[in-house]
């Protein structure tokens, strides 16, 4: 009885946080909704057993995505009074876009049918004699082998994508080459010259730093 | 209860404490504290000035680029855990796989290290 308990906690949490996401005003506080609704939800996934899954959910998740979107939200500069601005104007064609979300998703859950062996394997009760980290290992380099390897070229992807969009270098920046610094030594880093009293001395100051 | 569950007991206790111990330090101030707030007590602090606009400003998109970059790599280690419990019944088939992997990303460090996306300028 105190599963069922704690799957309200979760279940209620999750979906008041994750209203709250799309109706706070300030969309730092959604980011902060949403990382308490992944937290929850890695509680469902504690109570159904997935264990790894869970701490995946809050690592990845809670740990990066959630610093992510802080990131974008504060990148974006929200300026919300000017936000609020043309509410009026946009409401027609928000509320026909949002309709026809509506109508298709109610068309999805609609032709959702159950599968018949769902209820039973649901019910089935969680293995002990397998951990769960294990009995995904099991699996997922051997039998699904070709999802993983996709796995790792979309991530390859966002890398490479994330590196070509965002990256810049200044022209101007003065970068550390360690294989010059290293090759330095004393003859080529010091000059010794004998300067004649009240002459002084000439040289060319192009010469030296380069 | 099963046991899988009664694992996570120490877990619901520790959360518990820290729920009470920091909702105790929220909600202490606003009883006892002394506020009497006025808009140049609440403003930013300029020195010698008043202040010129908010104190929130755009970021650098650099540290996206950053954040970007350590998900990735979080992402790869998560992967890693399973296959390190399991390494010893997945074979040699398992560990290849994995390594492919590895390189795959390899490549992503590889040029990522060399477009100087490390750097900070």
């Amino acid at each position: 009885m105190i599963a069922p308990l704690f799957f309200y906690i979760f279940a209620s949490l999750c979906i008041a946080s994750a209203f709250m996401v799309i109706a706070s005003k300030n969309a730092v506080h959604s980011v902060l909704f949403l990382i308490l609704a992944f937290v929850n939800a890695s509680g469902l996934f504690v109570l159904l057993g997935a264990e790894f899954v869970a701490m995946i959910l809050v690592v990845v998740y809670v740990g990066a995505v959630a610093v992510l979107f802080l990131f974008v939200v504060m990148m974006l500069d929200v300026d919300f009074t000017e936000l609020r601005e043309g509410f009026l104007q946009y409401l027609p064609i928000g509320a026909v876009v949002g309709c026809i979300l509506l109508a298709e998703l109610l068309l999805v859950v609609g032709a959702w049918t159950i599968a018949p062996t769902m209820p039973q394997s649901i019910t089935t009760p969680i293995p002990t004699d397998v951990s769960n980290t294990m009995a995904l290992g099991l699996v997922l380099y051997t039998k699904y082998v070709y999802y993983f390897q996709l796995a790792g070229l979309v991530l390859l992807v966002a890398m490479i994508g994330a590196i070509v969009l965002t990256l810049q270098h200044r022209q101007s920046a003065k970068r550390q080459i360690a294989s010059v610094q290293n090759a330095r030594n004393k003859a080529t880093a010091i000059e010794i010259k004998q300067v004649p009293s009240g002459q002084g001395i000439k040289e060319d100051i192009e010469e030296k730093v380069s | 209860m099963n046991q899988l569950l009664l694992d996570y007991l120490p877990l619901v206790v520790f959360i518990g404490v820290a729920l009470v111990l920091s909702l105790a330090l929220l909600v202490a101030p606003f009883i006892v504290a002394y506020s009497a707030p006025d808009p140049i007590k609440l403003s930013a602090y300029e020195c010698g000035f008043n202040p010129f606009d908010d104190a929130r400003m755009k970021f650098d998109v650099r540290f996206y680029l950053v954040a970007i970059l350590f998900i990735i790599f979080d992402l790869e280690v998560a992967f890693l855990f399973p296959w390190a419990v399991a390494f010893g019944k997945i074979g040699l088939y398992g560990f290849w796989s994995m390594m492919i992997f590895l390189a795959v990303l390899t490549i992503g460090f590889a040029y990522e290290w060399k477009k100087g996306a490390l750097e900070w300028d």
